[in-house]
C-alpha cells in the first residue's frame, strides 16, 4: 500500500474513533431523552437529529459550512477571536462524520431504550433511585446491546463518510484525505489499482461491522 | 386517486423526446462561460441540435474519456491531458486545435485587508491558507505548482496549501473567505468579481504558456458536427466571444 493510502487509513480510523466517542457522549443522552421524556420541541429535536440520514450529504455539508466556515454563524466569531478556523482541518472531518453518524446511533439506541420494561424503571424509582440513577443503573444497562449496535453502526458510518467531509474538510492529502476521499481521488486520476486495496478494505470492514451490529441487535431482544 | 399517480410514474419513465442531434462537450471548467456562449451561437444556426456540457477539471475529464465516456468534443485547459489522449489514440486525427490562452493570477477575498502585491508576500504569517487546484488533475494547479517552484516558494508554502478539485472550486474557496489567497486564471478572477479581487499576477515566465486545445474524440458518433464546433472556437466569431471574456488569442 502506498504511503498516501496508509495515511488515509490512519486518518480515517482516527476520525471514526473520535466521532464514535463524540456520538456516545451526545447520542446516548439524546436517545434517552427522546425515548423517555415528553417536552416541547421534542419532535423538532428528533427531526434535526434524523435529517442527516435522509438529506444528501452535500446538503448537510453546506449547512456545516454556513455554520462553521470562516464566515459562518459560529465559525465567523471563532475566527475573529482566535484566527483559527475548523475548515480544511481533520477536526472538520470529525464534525462531519459525527453529524452524519448521529442518527444511526440515536435511532438504534432509542428503540432499545424504549423496549426496556417500564415496570423495572418504576420499581427502581419507587425504591428510592433518582431518575438519573435509574437511567444509569437500570435503563441503559438493559438497553446495552442496542446501544452498542448503534455505536458500531455509527463507527461504520463515520469511517465511510464522504460528501459532508469533502465540503467541510476538503481533500488535502496527509491532512484531510480519508479513505473514501482517497478512493475518489485514485479513481479520478486513473490510479484504480491503488483504490482497489482501499475498496476491498472498506467492504470487508463494513461487512464485519454489519454482522457485529446484527448479533448485538439479536441479543438485545 | 390511484390513476393520476400511476400516470405520473409512467410519464416519469418515458424518456424525454430525443433531440435530433446531441453533442456532448467535456469542457475544462475555466472555459465554462466561453463554451456556453459559443454553444448558443452554434445551435442558433443549427435547429434540432442540442449541446450537453460536462464540466470538470481537465484531468478528470481526460480520465472519463479514457474510461469510454460517450464524449464528442474535449476542451482542455492544458496540452498535457490532450497529449495523453492523443498518445492513447483517443483523439480524431487532425482535429486538435489550440484556440485560446490564459494567464495565472492570485486572488484574495474582496474584503481582505492583506496587502498582497508580490509572490513573496504569500510567506506572510497572516496568510494562513492558500488554495490551488490539485496538481494531479487540475491544470491550473499544475501551472501554479510550476510557478511556485520557479519562484522558490513551493516547499516553503506547503503547510498553507489547500487543494481544490477544479479551478472554480479554488475560486469559490476564495470568494467564501475560507482561504486568504488562491491561484486561478485571470478569466476566473473576472468571473469571480465582485466577491474576489486580484492581488498580483505571477510572472508569465515562471510557468509554461497556458494554452487551451480542443479536439474531436475518436469515438464521437457525430464527428462532422463535433468538428464544426471546434472550427467555431478558432473562427473570428469565436475569437471575439473569447476575447470579450478575457481569453487571449492562440499564438
Amino acid at each position: 500500500m502506498t504511503a498516501e493510502n496508509l495515511s488515509a487509513l490512519a486518518l480515517s480510523l482516527r476520525v471514526a474513533v473520535v466521532a464514535t466517542l463524540l456520538n456516545a457522549a451526545i447520542g446516548i443522552p439524546l436517545a434517552y431523552v427522546l425515548a423517555r421524556r415528553r417536552f416541547r420541541g421534542r419532535g423538532l429535536l428528533d427531526l434535526l437529529v434524523t435529517l442527516p440520514l435522509v438529506l444528501p450529504p452535500t446538503v448537510t455539508g453546506y449547512y456545516l459550512i454556513v455554520l462553521l466556515g470562516r464566515r459562518g454563524w459560529l465559525g465567523g466569531p471563532i475566527y475573529g477571536l482566535t484566527g483559527w478556523s475548523i475548515t480544511f482541518t481533520w477536526y472538520a472531518a470529525v464534525v462531519a462524520a459525527t453529524i452524519m453518524a448521529l442518527p444511526l446511533l440515536v435511532r438504534t439506541a432509542r428503540a432499545a431504550i424504549e423496549s426496556v420494561d417500564r415496570d423495572l424503571e418504576k420499581a427502581a424509582f419507587t425504591l428510592g433511585r433518582s431518575e438519573w440513577r435509574t437511567a444509569l443503573e437500570v435503563t441503559l444497562p438493559l438497553a446495552r446491546n442496542g446501544i452498542l449496535a448503534g455505536l458500531v453502526l455509527a463507527f461504520a458510518r463515520a469511517l465511510g463518510e464522504f460528501g459532508a467531509t469533502l465540503m467541510l474538510a476538503g481533500n488535502i492529502p496527509g491532512r484531510t484525505t480519508t479513505v473514501p476521499l482517497a478512493i475518489y481521488t485514485s479513481v479520478q486520476t486513473g490510479e484504480t489499482g491503488d483504490a482497489l486495496v482501499l475498496v476491498a478494505m472498506l467492504t470487508v470492514l463494513s461487512c464485519v461491522v454489519l454482522i457485529a451490529a446484527a448479533r448485538l441487535g439479536a441479543r438485545a431482544t | 386517486m390511484r390513476v393520476p399517480l400511476l400516470v405520473a410514474v409512467l410519464l416519469a419513465l418515458v424518456p424525454a423526446t430525443a433531440p435530433a442531434e446531441e453533442l456532448i462537450l467535456s469542457v475544462a471548467v475555466s472555459m465554462k462561460e466561453g463554451t456556453e456562449e459559443l454553444g448558443r451561437l452554434f445551435v442558433r444556426s443549427r435547429p434540432g441540435v442540442t449541446l450537453r456540457y460536462n464540466l470538470g477539471s481537465s484531468g478528470e475529464l481526460q480520465k472519463q474519456i479514457e474510461a469510454g465516456a460517450p464524449v464528442d468534443v474535449f476542451i482542455s485547459a492544458a496540452q498535457r491531458q490532450m497529449d495523453e489522449l492523443e498518445r492513447k489514440g483517443l483523439i480524431l486525427d487532425g482535429t486538435r486545435r489550440v484556440f485560446a490562452r490564459n494567464v495565472l493570477t492570485v486572488v484574495k477575498p474582496a474584503d481582505s485587508g492583506l496587502d498582497l502585491s508580490k509572490p513573496a508576500d504569500l510567506l506572510d504569517p497572516r496568510v494562513r491558507r492558500i488554495v490551488i487546484g490539485n496538481p494531479r488533475t487540475v491544470p491550473a494547479g499544475q501551472y501554479s505548482e510550476e510557478s511556485l517552484r520557479t519562484l522558490g516558494l513551493w516547499d516553503r508554502l506547503q503547510g498553507k496549501l489547500v487543494l481544490a478539485e477544479n479551478v472554480r472550486q479554488a475560486l469559490d474557496y476564495v470568494s467564501r473567505g475560507e482561504v486568504d489567497a488562491g491561484f486561478v486564471y485571470a478569466t476566473d478572477a473576472a468571473a469571480g468579481k465582485p466577491r474576489v479581487k486580484e492581488a498580483f499576477r505571477p510572472g508569465e515566465d515562471t510557468y509554461r504558456p497556458i494554452a487551451y486545445p480542443a479536439a474531436v474524440v475518436k469515438d464521437s458518433r457525430r464527428p462532422g458536427l463535433a468538428r464544426a464546433f471546434v472550427d467555431l472556437l478558432v473562427a473570428p466569431e469565436g475569437r471575439t466571444v473569447l476575447a470579450r471574456l478575457g481569453f487571449q488569442p492562440p499564438p
